[in-house]
């Protein structure tokens, strides 16, 4: 066992105790971080907030939500909207965030295609993030359901329909999901529990992983440079902090951070108050009806790009389409095969097919949302064909690429 | 090396940017009908030719029992002749009271509809005459004087009794416009009236027995029960509201929604009282909005300062 002195002060206590001094250099002063970065490695900050702003606004939405398919809309809208003191800017909160959140994982995302931040050592980096991308995902599902408008049942519907494998007619699995034969009180109560509870915990333990994955590889920078941290810290400890090619993660990035995430409250507090619409979609403000169908069922449009993957095709190639959709991006890491961790910009081929997959994602979002018909599909189409050729071609013309 | 962030940050924003413009503004353009307002003129309607008298327009309208046979006129002590439900069985749905119809409406609207109803609300192919199909308000057809100057006096009468125009407040405005076909649970609205205080259960059960007779009957006048409206502002929108009120068949061709004839001060007083129901934390909205911009700009200068403080020795 430990000895212990009589502490001489609380620190001391605590120190003797916890050893607050070893952890805070650990995680704070003694945490190397390159100083050749740019705002774009303030994203992992900015969705850490933003994930801080989901729980908090939840956590107040939680206490007047009723889980019950006739109390659920009214709730929402009634109660919460204009009786609790607030509750209007909670939910406006946690509308927005968990739209906003999904532009900070895509330009969070796209940074690490474009920098090569998945690569030599940081593969656990990329994997563990999506894991992120995906629990979030579901996590924005599970909550579009709570609300129980029409936007909430029809998409409900759709997506659980996606389980019936197409020509599998695996209609039990579907039933399974739901607790019903369509959606009802089984289905809301379930989806209540996966957002409140069990996803929420999956992503806590995610954050985690993601950011203990960070540790051994160190964070990338802007040239992809290798750089020796041991060395580096000590000429920064040493006094050379210009000289130095480290920073400490606290203060020094914090303060950088902190700028970052400044400018980004003030985006994202306008959208709160002055510009929630595509946020909160006016049809889901119409309470569930299971007879009628919404002239137009889209997702939210930070799923759009895999639905359009989805659509154009026959029902079994189109769920086959998606199924790869889905998983493709974990494989990056192995279908890159160049032994460069270089900006794409300085990677041949690579620097094509990086902005060819951003602006494909970007057609295939703005097909998803508008109906399937005439050039909206023939573009939807090709667009999706793209998507796919991409993805084969990755492997081939990395391997092409020479070392630099 | 020279400073790529404002080059960044311009690619982020361009991209961000074009994403939100193609499934916001751009989709919604492709998926909906837009119609521009025409501000509530009706220029398919005829404009009056004659000057009223509003007390001839009395005696036709109470003497000679032109409206009252149906309606009710409370500010003229003239009480409805049934009540709600059994008016919604005989009619389909309950007749206006007309006490505020002269502010409510337009002149030019009131004047056809008294000459031809199922005209002047737009319902002319689901009460077509030579298929024995009558719109339930009988057309006036005159006291045998001249039939354009008795609708005018008619018209006169019914502004004359009316609270000013500035008087006209969105409950008044909403109950003689959409209030009896349209429940508004958020404000405590049925179609056939404001839902009371009960202090006995029995009376309760009363009430809604009366409104669920009332829905059944309005449910087979117009097909299916017209929805509750109590978020439509947020659902729909001031826009598309405004443009439905003013001629429904723009987005719903062949709709059993007659076309309401509301003045364009009357259709803004409906819009506030579905601001009301529906987004009741407006102003809230806004003035709280304001001072969390200035504390979040508040919070980014300082964020910059730190930021510049603490990197000074580290370039």
């Amino acid at each position: 066992m430990a000895h212990f002195t009589k502490a001489t002060s609380v620190k001391d206590w605590f120190n003797q105790r916890l050893a607050i001094e070893k952890v805070e250099k650990v995680m704070g002063s003694e945490y190397w971080i390159p100083k050749n970065i740019n705002f774009l490695w303030a994203m992992g900050m900015i969705l850490a907030i933003t994930f801080a702003l989901l729980l908090v606004s939840g956590i107040f939405l939680l206490m007047y939500y009723q889980p019950n398919v006739n109390l659920a809309f009214d709730s929402v809208n009634y109660t919460i909207m204009k009786e609790v003191d607030f509750g209007w800017l909670w939910r406006h909160i946690h509308g927005v965030a968990a739209s906003v959140v999904f532009l900070i994982i895509y330009i969070h995302m796209f940074t690490g295609i474009y920098y090569g931040s998945y690569k030599k050592g940081r593969e656990m980096i990329w994997i563990s993030g999506m894991l992120l991308f995906v629990t979030f995902s579901a996590e924005a599902f599970s909550g579009y359901m709570l609300p129980w408008g029409q936007m909430s049942y029809w998409a409900g519907m759709v997506i659980t329909n996606l389980f019936s494998g197409g020509s599998l007619h695996a209609d039990g699995l579907v039933e399974w999901i739901r607790g019903d034969y369509v959606p009802a009180q089984a289905f809301l109560n379930r989806f209540f529990m996966l957002h409140v509870l069990l996803i929420p915990l999956a992503i806590l333990g995610l954050i985690g992983l993601h950011f203990a994955s960070l540790r051994i590889p160190h964070v990338n920078n802007q040239d992809g440079e290798e750089i020796d941290f041991e060395a580096e810290s000590k000429k920064y400890l040493a006094g050379d902090k210009a000289g130095s090619k480290v920073i400490r993660f606290a203060n020094d990035f914090m303060s950088k951070d902190m700028m970052v995430v400044g400018v980004y409250l003030v985006f994202f507090f306008y959208l709160v108050f002055f510009n929630y619409d595509f946020a909160m979609d006016p049809v889901n403000f119409d309470p569930a009806d299971g007879l009628k169908t919404p002239a137009h069922i889209y997702p939210e449009w930070y799923f759009l790009w895999s639905y359009e993957i989805l659509r154009p095709f026959s029902v079994n190639i189109g769920l086959i389409a998606f199924a790869f959709a889905q998983v493709i991006f974990f494989a990056l890491p192995f279908l890159d095969k160049s032994p460069n961790t270089i900006p794409a910009s300085r990677r041949g081929l690579f620097k094509y097919w990086f902005w060819a997959m951003l602006i494909d994602m970007i057609v295939l979002t703005a097909m998803g949302k508008v109906p399937p018909s005439g050039v909206f599909s023939t573009i939807g189409f090709w667009a999706a064909l793209t998507f796919i050729a991409l993805w084969i071609a990755l492997p081939f013309i990395t391997k092409r690429e020479k070392a630099v | 090396m020279k400073n790529k962030e404002p080059l960044i940050l311009a690619v982020v924003v361009f991209f961000s940017l074009l994403t939100y413009y193609l499934v916001e503004p751009f989709a919604h353009s492709q998926m909906h009908k837009h119609h521009e307002s025409e501000g509530f003129v009706y220029n398919d309607l005829p404009e009056p030719t004659k000057k009223g008298a509003a007390e001839h327009g009395k005696v036709l309208a109470i003497g000679n029992y032109a409206c009252i046979s149906c309606h009710s006129i409370k500010v003229e002590n003239i009480p409805a002749p049934m009540d709600p439900a059994s008016a919604a069985q005989t009619y389909g749905v309950n007749p206006p009271d007309l006490s505020n119809a002269g502010v409510v409406y337009d002149a030019k609207f009131l004047t056809d509809l008294i000459k031809n109803p199922a005209h002047a609300l737009m319902v002319e192919h689901k009460f077509d005459p030579a298929k024995g199909k009558v719109h339930p308000m009988a057309a006036y057809a005159g006291m045998g004087g001249d039939l354009d100057q008795e609708v005018a006096d008619i018209v006169a009468f019914l502004q004359s009794i009316a609270v000013k125009p500035e008087e006209l407040t969105p409950t008044i405005a909403y109950e003689n416009a959409c209030g009896r076909c349209h429940a508004n649970h958020y404000a405590g609205w049925t179609q056939i009236g404001e839902k009371p205080q009960f202090k006995k259960k029995q009376d309760e059960l009363a009430f809604e027995t009366q409104v669920l007779d009332y829905t059944d009957a309005l449910t087979k006048y117009m097909g299916k029960l017209p929805p509750d409206l109590s978020i439509y502002i947020r659902s729909r929108g001031e826009h598309y509201i405004k443009t439905f009120v003013e001629n429904p068949q723009n987005y719903l061709k062949g709709t059993a929604m007659p076309r309401v004839g509301v003045t364009a001060e009357a259709a803004e007083k409906v819009i506030e009282y579905l601001e009301d129901s529906g987004d009741a934390k407006r102003h809230e909205r806004e003035s709280v909005g304001k001072n969390v911009m200035i504390f979040i700009v508040i919070f980014a200068i300082f964020a910059f300062l730190w930021k510049r403080q603490m990197w000074r020795d580290l370039h």
